[in-house]
Order: C-alpha cells, then sequence, then structure tokens
C-alpha cells in the first residue's frame, strides 16, 4: 500500500522515456545517411568529450547565460546543475545504506520517505549534503517565481508568452522542490533522519507531525513529478533533453543543407523559449513583435507558421550571438523559406554567357553599389592607383550575385544565377575577385565554387594597398564610427580589416554596440515584409546611438547601409574606399601601368 | 529594335465581366503600399533584370492592375529579386513583396487550376 505513492511519478516517467525514445529515435533516423556516418564516427572521436564537455558547462552550468546576465545564470544554474547533483548524491546515498551498486530508480527520489533509520555510515553527512542541495535549489525555484514578476532584475526587458501544456508544466516545476522540503521536514520530523533544513522544520510544524499528513505530501510530491514528467515532451521543457542530443548531433558536423531534415526539429525542440533573442532584436522598436526567432520557432513546432512572419526579419544575425542554446536562427530562417518559395523559382532563361575578357583581377561591383556611384568611382581609383589590369565585371550588363535571391529563399534560382556568373569568373581566367558589397561577398565566398579565385573584399584589398605601401593616406583629426554591416561582421566575421583601414585614415571611435552587437541599419534585403517608414525607425534607432559618440563621419563598407544612413539629415556616411580616396596623399602621383609597359616589362623577364 | 509590335496593337479593351482581380486583390491585402505607386518607371529604369532584358517593373505593376494573370506569368519569372527598384521607389513601396506575392499567387492558382 505505502509503494502507491510512486505511482503518478513512474507513469509520469515511464511515458516521457517512451516519448523520447519515440522522438530521438525518429530525429536521427531521418538524418540523411552522411550525416548518420558523421555522427557514429564522431563518438570514436575526441569530439565525443567534447560535446560532454559542453553538455556540462551549457546545459548544466549555463555559462552563456551567466555571461548575459550572472542572476539569470544563477538562477539556470541552481535548477539544472542542483537538480543534477541532487540525483547524483541521492544515488550513491542509496548505494550507500543498501550495500549494493543496485538499486531501484524511485527509491532515492523517495528515499528518505521510505528509509526511516538513519544508522548507516555516513548518513549524517549524506543528509547534511542533500539538505544543502534542495536549498540550492529551492533558491533557483524562488528567484524563477521572482523573474515571472520582476524580470527586469534578471536583465530581460521581455519574455515569451506562455502556452497551456508551459503553464502546466512550469507550476509543477515550481511545485516539485516546496513539496520536497514539506514533505521531507515532516519525515524528519516523525523519524529525525533529517538534516539542518528538514529537521527544523519538523520541529516547527510540531504537532503536525501524522502518518497521514506525511502520506500526502510524499503523494503529492509524486504527483508533481509525474505532471511535470507528463507535461514536459508538449511543452517548451522539452528543449532539457533535446539539447543534449542537438550538442551531439552539432559538434559531428551535421547542418542544414538547403533544405529541411530532421536536424530542423531538433533545433527547434531545443529552443527554451528563454527569450533573450526577442531583447537583441531591433524589429521590437519598429513595433513588430511576433516575428522573433523564438516565435518563428514555436511556429514551426506547431506547424502554424505564416509567410507573413517568416518573411519579417532582417536577417541580422543578433538573435543567433546571445542564443543560449546556440541554435542556427539563420540558416534555420533562410531553410523555411526555401521551403515555402520551392514551388516558384525562376529560370532565367535569358541570360547569355557573354565574352569574358581576360584579366588580373575582377571586379564585381553589385547592384546595391550601382546605387552609390561614389564608391565605383572611389574602387576605380584605387585600381588604377594599384596599377592593376581589372575588367569590371558588371560594368554595364551583369546578372545579380544571387545573394538576394537567397535571402528570399529562391535558391534554385540563385543557382541559375551563381552558374552564369561562375562561368564568367572563370573564362576571364582571373586570379582575385574584389568586390565592394557584403551580400556578394557572402554569396561569392560561401555558394560560388570558384576554383583558383581569391574573392577579396574590398576593405581587404585596401588594407594590402595599404600594408604594400602602394598607397600612402594622411591621417586626418575626424573622428570616426565604423559601422558593422550585417552581412560582412555577423555574417562573414569580418570585423577588423575595415577598421585598420580606417585607422589610417582618422580617428576610430569604439562603441559599446560594435562588432557582434552592432546595430543592423534597417535597409536589409533579408526583410521583405518590412515598410520603408517602420525601416526609417530602426535606422533612426541607430543613428541616434551612434549620435552620442558625437562621430565627424560614420563609416561603413557596404553600399546598402551607406543608402540607408544616407537618408538621415544629420549625419555624414561614407564607404570606406570613399575615406581612402579623400585621405590619398596628393604628392603620390598616380603610377599608371599602361599595356604597353607592362608587356615590355614581360618580355624583360622572359629573356 | 525590331520589336515593331506596337504599330499593331491588340485590343486594349478591359472585359469587366470577365476581369481577373484575383492578384491584384491578394497583393493589395499583404503589400497595401502598391495602392500608391504613381507608375513613374524609376523601378524600370534601376532595374538589374531589365537591364540584360526587357523586363519592365512598370508594366509589371499596369498588367496586375489590368488582372493579366496570364502574361504576367511569364514576365514575373525574369526578375531578379536585388531590391533596386525598392530603393529607389519614391513612393516607398515594397516592390520586393509586390513580386514575391505575385509569384506567389500565380503559383496557387495554377495549383487550384490544375486537381491534384
Amino acid at each position: 500500500m505505502e509503494k502507491l505513492i510512486i505511482l503518478p511519478f513512474s507513469i509520469g516517467f515511464i511515458y516521457l522515456l517512451g516519448i523520447l525514445g519515440f522522438r530521438f529515435v525518429k530525429w536521427v533516423g531521418g538524418l540523411s545517411r552522411l550525416d548518420k556516418l558523421r555522427l557514429i564516427h564522431s563518438f570514436k572521436t575526441r569530439r565525443f568529450f567534447d560535446s560532454l564537455k559542453e553538455v556540462f558547462i551549457e546545459g548544466l552550468l549555463h555559462r552563456k547565460i551567466f555571461r548575459k546576465n550572472p542572476v539569470l545564470g544563477y538562477m539556470h544554474m541552481s535548477l539544472a546543475f542542483g537538480w543534477f547533483l541532487l540525483i547524483v548524491v541521492g544515488h550513491f546515498e542509496v548505494m550507500v545504506s543498501r550495500q549494493s551498486l543496485i538499486a531501484p530508480i524511485y527509491l532515492p527520489v523517495f528515499f528518505r520517505y521510505f528509509e526511516t533509520s538513519h544508522s548507516f555510515p555516513l548518513s549524517g553527512i549524506f543528509s547534511f549534503l542533500m539538505d544543502l542541495l534542495l536549498l540550492f535549489v529551492l533558491s533557483g525555484v524562488a528567484l524563477a517565481m521572482l523573474k515571472r514578476f520582476k524580470k527586469k532584475l534578471f536583465g530581460m526587458k521581455k519574455t515569451t508568452r506562455l502556452k497551456t501544456g508551459d503553464r502546466i508544466a512550469l507550476v509543477s516545476l515550481w511545485m516539485i522542490f516546496p513539496l520536497r522540503l514539506l514533505a521531507e521536514g515532516m519525515s524528519a520530523g516523525l523519524y529525525g533522519n533529517g538534516s539542518f533544513l528538514t529537521s527544523t522544520l519538523g520541529h516547527i510544524f510540531g504537532n503536525l507531525n501524522s502518518e497521514t499528513a506525511n502520506l500526502s505530501l510524499w503523494t503529492a510530491y509524486s504527483c508533481s513529478l509525474g505532471f511535470f514528467f507528463a507535461a514536459l515532451p508538449n511543452s517548451r521543457y522539452m528543449h532539457i533533453p533535446t539539447e543534449i542530443l542537438l550538442i551531439f548531433v552539432r559538434s559531428a558536423g551535421v547542418k542544414l543543407k538547403k533544405r529541411n531534415n530532421t536536424y530542423t526539429n531538433i533545433q527547434v525542440f531545443s529552443c527554451s523559449r528563454c527569450g533573450l533573442c526577442l531583447d537583441n532584436c531591433q524589429l521590437s522598436a519598429a513595433g513588430i513583435n511576433n516575428t522573433q526567432s523564438v516565435y518563428i520557432l514555436k511556429n514551426i513546432r506547431n506547424h502554424n507558421l505564416s509567410d507573413e512572419q517568416l518573411f519579417n526579419c532582417l536577417l541580422c544575425g543578433k538573435c543567433e550571438v546571445d542564443c543560449p542554446v546556440g541554435i542556427n536562427t539563420i540558416d534555420l530562417r533562410i531553410t523555411q523559406r526555401i521551403e515555402s518559395t520551392r514551388q516558384y523559382n525562376s529560370s532565367y532563361e535569358y541570360l547569355e554567357d557573354g565574352p569574358a575578357p581576360n584579366a588580373d583581377t575582377v571586379y564585381f561591383a553589385g547592384c546595391m553599389t550601382h546605387l552609390t556611384p561614389g564608391i565605383i568611382a572611389s574602387m576605380k581609383k584605387l585600381f588604377q592607383l594599384a596599377g592593376e589590369s581589372v575588367w569590371f565585371m558588371d560594368k554595364e550588363k551583369a546578372p545579380c550575385c544571387g545573394r538576394p535571391l537567397m535571402l528570399a529563399g529562391q535558391y534554385e534560382a540563385a543557382s541559375k544565377l551563381i552558374a552564369n556568373n561562375t562561368r564568367k569568373i572563370i573564362g576571364s581566367e582571373a586570379k582575385k575577385l574584389v568586390v565592394s558589397c557584403p551580400i556578394c561577398y557572402k554569396v561569392f565566398k560561401e555558394d560560388y565554387e570558384l576554383v583558383n579565385v581569391e574573392v577579396v573584399f574590398h576593405a581587404e584589398y585596401i588594407l594590402n594597398l595599404i600594408r604594400q605601401q602602394i598607397i600612402t593616406l594622411k591621417k586626418g583629426s575626424d573622428r570616426i564610427i565604423y559601422h558593422d554591416p550585417c552581412e560582412l561582421g555577423r555574417g562573414m566575421g569580418m570585423f577588423e580589416p575595415p577598421r585598420e583601414v580606417l585607422r589610417a585614415t582618422g580617428k576610430v571611435i569604439p562603441i559599446k554596440n560594435e562588432k557582434q552587437m552592432a546595430h543592423c541599419c534597417g535597409g536589409s534585403l533579408g526583410n521583405l515584409k518590412i515598410s520603408q517608414p517602420e525601416r526609417a525607425l530602426l535606422r533612426n534607432q541607430a543613428v541616434e546611438d551612434y549620435l552620442q559618440y558625437r562621430p565627424d563621419v560614420l563609416a561603413t563598407a557596404c553600399p546598402m547601409c551607406k543608402k540607408t544612413f544616407s537618408r538621415h539629415p544629420g549625419l555624414k556616411v561614407q564607404d570606406i574606399s570613399e575615406m581612402v580616396v579623400q585621405a590619398l596623399q596628393s604628392k603620390v602621383q598616380p603610377k599608371a601601368v599602361t599595356k604597353k609597359a607592362k608587356s615590355e616589362v614581360l618580355e624583360a623577364e622572359l629573356i | 529594335m525590331n520589336d515593331l509590335s506596337f504599330l499593331k496593337p491588340a485590343s486594349r479593351q478591359i472585359d469587366f465581366d470577365n476581369f481577373d482581380d484575383r492578384l491584384l486583390l491578394y497583393v493589395l491585402q499583404y503589400e497595401p503600399s502598391f495602392f500608391t505607386c504613381i507608375s513613374c518607371g524609376g523601378c524600370t529604369a534601376t532595374c538589374s533584370a531589365g537591364n540584360l532584358t526587357n523586363f519592365n517593373v512598370r508594366k509589371i505593376g499596369l498588367w496586375l492592375r489590368r488582372g493579366e494573370t496570364e502574361k504576367l506569368s511569364e514576365e514575373i519569372q525574369k526578375c531578379m529579386f536585388c531590391g533596386k527598384c525598392t530603393l529607389v521607389c519614391p513612393r516607398d513601396i515594397n516592390i520586393r513583396n509586390v513580386i514575391l506575392l505575385i509569384k506567389k499567387r500565380i503559383a496557387m492558382l495554377k495549383n487550384e487550376n490544375t486537381p491534384a
């Protein structure tokens, strides 16, 4: 009869294990054959231990959340790591008391109820430890309750809306440990098997202590555990088991390859809906509050994702920076866009393979640079100074690079443009491709297969010219703020080369929101739904932040950002190439190498 | 240069009994900014695809208003989504979204017409 109290716990636990087993098998089974091999192989290498370490550091200690906010980190750590230690120490306690390595799984959970004597070795130390750990976990539960009412204390401005399933799980999770405290306190009062915390509570209960009350408290504790386990698969707490799987799958090198597969599910279920991405998302400044990554992940999970939400995102990547689970939100969203628009791609049959003149270097300005002629003029000047033979590929007619199509999810259409451009670039037998637009740069680097052609961003190219002293710049006294373009900074991880170029022309001021946390200008091609007035709100938000530092010039390395910012009246915006050309030492004469001179040198070399 | 079809224009009469407004209403529902188009042609002038072929964004808008679904479904394929049209638009119309919506709606209509 007494053993009936384990029933709710056991039913919940077995149900949870069944669902988890089913889902994990389905997810891993749904990966491609190559990905499965990758996963199996990763178990045999050092990556396995790296993953284990990551599970410990991120899954239990929550290091990333600690970095974001220590109180929030402590709350997560006390719940996760504290509970984990309770389970581990509890098992040791049972092993010692029973003098056996095998014990029924429920026994550590209800140990104080079943083991009323306290005469086994080290029992005093164990009960002290268990009380201490319970206090540790309870402090986390208290903080979690506090967070529901005062989230600002935890460094969060916004938090997600809860669903019914989440509420049930949340309430039962909150109940587990206070009930355990009460039940253990009652047992300690009755049998004297407690330590500093539970014994004190037992004394406070005093005359209230009775076998019936004891039994009902333990039953309530078992029920709350059972409810939590049963509610877990359909709530956000599914992230706890899924995150472990995600860490192993991710470190095996599995990626989304422009197509949905079960890796999408693994990532979607790993989202804890903590809402850290909400605070980073700039769209809320424009009053858009239902398209952030956390909601997209939720909608994918519930199969109710609309195009209006899916395409209303700047794809700036700021949400990825602070995601404690490390979900690749940008890839995930682009993959969803690809799936959503798969039915209507274009073939671009009108594209022709035009003649490709031979050149050492190809310059691809890109559509956006054509709207900012100042950048093209500066680049031409620099090419002239460098004395290179440059083929300006899209001077008059050329297709787009394909990145805007990619961002709109039109992957197959983009591959047509990519194929056409690739043939031309390879046909020119160039060694180097220079681009002055980060949007183009990203697609050339990631999706083009340009064998033997080095793709160079203009910041790197200019930096090289400065280092080789082909151009010399006069350092001015201008205060410069450098705006990191999303596609270049977070997108390609290039933060330093443009800054180094700017340091040669003036004083670059470090600011708070830069590099990984840089603003998006609001002009992003990633968002197809946002209106121009809303874009202006985002831009103004960024400009206001920049104006605090009283810059003379706002420098950027992206024609799109330049175009967006230049609509704001209170700010001078320039591309780095324009700033470099302005700072050129007037004494240096352009040492243009004519074709004739070049052929003479070549001839001389041959002789 | 040899396109002299304008010399023999086809009938431009719009038959209101058979006017196909499914495309137009869909676009206006999700991108109301298209209401404000003044057909200035700035989009067409800057268009990257228009530079390579006879694609004409302004004509897309015109055909959309006239319900020329058939013609649109061919022509709309040529857009490369680069977004220049949206940047130069004096009325701040989100033209990229208009094109995406047309493409999507045409695919939806095709699916409706072909029984599964």
